[in-house]
């Protein structure tokens, strides 16, 4: 065991896989003899050379589009899309080819692909650098979509995105890239992609969230429980599929429901959650299964993102709100 | 390799002419009987063609995009590959499917709406049918990576039309094949046309060819309905790629005899005069001469071959016609090896409705 950061754990994940697979190759701006622009591809270039892990020519599309070819032809391609508001560039090339390859071809062609990048703000950067567009990829049929929380579920699950046999999209939440450390094991371990984690117990309230929005979501929890509330508290770790299951069985044992997220809250991870919940959990709710999240705002430069990034605070309010309904 | 023929300085290949005849700097790159065997190719593909077209007017068939006046591009350059060799198409590429072997019935059966069609197996190394203009040719630029990474003696080749060259794609696959200098032979079938645009108001360069020298990469232009220009720039940039000289980029020069497909009507864009001078220029035509001035062939063999291939045509569009539709669970089960709950979830309420519905 080895007390990672998540991007170590992320790069560590990289590592082990790596010299367990021949055939992945890891590519993107900067990812060579940088290591990326935040060090999570570091090292991989002097371990296994220059074929397979290298700087790419700066161009998004033809990342994503070069990675297709690659997964077609037997490579595992984990390519790194370098901040969250550069996938745009290829988002052409993964809704029209990487989400529908293998039903186009109805099975020949699937494409073991891995498309990284950190998501999300807080971290008061320049514009296109805090988007959360996990809910545009969760929308395409074809898609997997994957957001850790913890340095140990960033590694299980980018190992299980490598070996899944279909496409992931794999956010990092940038936000909490360095602030946590946690034990990892040193050796590969996989967490199944489609599983939420239930990481506090309660019967008050369950929260679900995921990503860097889980370090509020929890602190909200800690301060509820101070006040002898127990709330229990889910993190769904994997978009798409979303682990229906789990959810509803939380909410049938506490009545209450609310999702927690940084993305725009329009269309948004929380309206499809809230959908499930009054499908499978209608009868058993106390209250309006409720949604907390980012503003339908394109999100605010350094001086203004206070206001839009979701405090502890507002989460404790609006939890008070349901269990008082 | 290419340097006899600089597009910068307005050189075209061409090895024969409109009239079947070798030009000065031709000569036979195929024998007879491989010209022949080439021929009968061009002519299956166009007889298909045509009564795909027909098929589409009958209201037997959806929307498709002839290949008319194009075959040589096709024909020519599969036969110059290895079976090995990869193959990635856009949509107009039926005469390519068919060199490389896979049935016509599968073309037939994607077009007539059936995604069962491009179910076709790994071992005829090509690529699903691709619409997002130019985007699959970056898919070739990766498996070429693949190819050398793998250290098979392997190459690929990708179609683009005129039009797909203005897209980013297209110059991004140039780009990233030029860096890297991979295996891959990016062919342009330049047929005048993007849908209703003319070839002068995708880019200012002069030809498309010389597009490639501003990515480090050699570029040439052919006659692209001389199909022995077609086979030996292909060999060419083939050989090269093959023994690690990286890139090509092909210009065949073209013309869409047909329209851009059954929804289009080109003589809203061009005149009758132009498409009658072009079709003195057909690829099929020029071959024709030359087999019977060869007497490898005669008009006679020609109208029968002609009526035997439609017969063959015929016969697979009728087991097309009897095939069945799509299942519910077809819609479903192929975009993830496993399906998700939320997706069985969605089949199973939509089957048990067509239950109660009986």
């Amino acid at each position: 065991m080895k007390a990672l950061t998540l991007l170590q754990a992320v790069n560590d994940a990289l590592k082990v896989e790596m010299s367990n697979d021949k055939n992945i190759i890891v590519y993107g701006e900067d990812v060579g003899v940088e290591g990326g622009v935040f060090r999570a591809t570091e090292g991989l270039q002097k371990l296994y050379g220059e074929e397979r892990c290298f700087d790419s020519p700066l161009a998004e599309s033809g990342i994503v589009g070069t990675a297709i070819g690659m997964a077609v032809a037997g490579l595992k391609p984990v390519v790194e899309m370098q901040f969250d508001g550069f996938v745009f560039p290829a988002f052409n090339q993964i809704v029209t080819h990487v989400a529908r390859m293998r039903n186009r071809s109805r099975g020949t062609w699937s494409l073991p692909l891995v498309i990284r990048f950190p998501y999300g703000g807080g971290i008061r950067a320049l514009e296109h650098h805090s988007e959360s567009t996990e809910a545009l990829f969760a929308h395409t049929p074809g898609l997997k979509v994957v957001i850790p929380s913890t340095p140990y579920d960033a590694k299980g699950l980018l190992i299980s995105a490598i070996r899944d046999p279909d496409p992931v999209i794999f956010a990092e939440p940038k936000r909490i890239y360095r602030s946590v450390r946690q034990e990892v094991p040193e050796e590969a371990y996989t967490l199944p992609i489609g599983k939420a984690n239930v990481v506090r117990v309660g019967d008050a309230l369950t929260i679900v969230s995921y990503g860097a929005q889980m370090k509020e979501v929890l602190e909200a929890a800690a301060k509820l429980a101070q006040e002898h509330i127990n709330v229990e508290v889910i993190d769904l770790r994997t978009i798409y599929p979303f682990d229906r299951q789990t959810i509803i069985d939380s909410v049938k044992k506490t009545g209450r429901f609310l999702v927690v997220h940084e993305g725009p809250t329009n269309f948004g991870v929380g309206a499809e959650l809230i959908a499930a919940v009054n499908e499978d959990a209608f009868l058993y709710l106390e209250a309006p299964p409720t949604r907390l999240g980012g503003f339908n705002v394109t999100f605010p430069l350094p001086r203004g993102e206070k206001h839009y990034m979701i405090s502890t605070d507002r989460i404790v309010r609006k939890a008070k709100e349901i269990i008082s309904y | 390799m290419f340097e006899k023929y600089d597009p910068r300085e307005g050189k075209r290949l061409q090895l024969m002419d409109e009239k079947g005849k070798f030009t000065p700097n031709g000569g036979p790159i195929l024998n007879d009987d491989e010209l022949l065997d080439a021929f009968k190719k061009m002519l299956y593909a166009r007889v298909a063609d045509e009564m795909a077209v027909s098929y589409q007017r009958q209201g037997r068939l959806l929307t498709y995009p002839p290949l008319k006046g194009q075959e040589a591009n096709q024909v020519g350059a599969v036969l110059a590959l290895k079976k090995t060799d990869w193959i990635v198409p856009t949509f107009r590429e039926h005469a390519a499917w068919a060199t490389r072997g896979v049935p016509l019935y599968n073309l037939l059966l994607y077009t007539y709406g059936n995604e069962e069609g491009m179910n076709v197996g790994k071992d005829f190394r090509i690529l699903p049918v691709s619409i997002p203009i130019a985007s699959q040719t970056l898919h070739a630029v990766g498996i070429a990576y693949a190819m050398r990474y793998k250290k098979e003696d392997s190459i690929v080749l990708t179609y683009v039309g005129d039009g797909g060259t203005s897209q980013g794609d297209f110059n991004e696959a140039l780009n990233f094949a030029g860096v890297w200098n991979v295996p891959v032979i990016i062919y342009i079938q330049n047929n005048q046309f993007a849908i209703s645009v003319p070839r002068f108001k995708q880019t200012a360069a002069k030809t498309l060819a010389e597009r490639a020298f501003g990515f480090g990469v050699e570029g040439v232009q052919i006659d692209g309905n001389d199909i022995q220009a077609v086979y030996q720039a292909v060999k060419l940039a083939a050989d090269k790629a093959r023994s690690g000289g990286g890139p090509t980029l092909i210009e065949g020069f073209t013309y869409r005899l047909g329209a851009h497909t059954t929804s289009d009507d080109p003589t809203k864009y061009r005149s009758d005069e132009e498409v009658k001078q072009w079709e003195l220029r057909d690829p099929i035509l020029r071959l024709k001469l030359y087999l019977i001035s060869k007497k490898k062939i005669t008009e006679d063999d020609i109208s029968k071959m002609t009526e035997q291939f439609k017969k063959e045509v015929d016969e697979i569009f009728r087991k097309v016609e009897s095939s069945k539709d799509p299942t519910p669970e077809d819609i479903f089960k192929y975009h993830y090896k496993e399906m998700p709950y939320e997706l069985k979830r969605q089949l199973n309420e939509y089957k048990t409705y067509l239950e109660e519905g009986k």
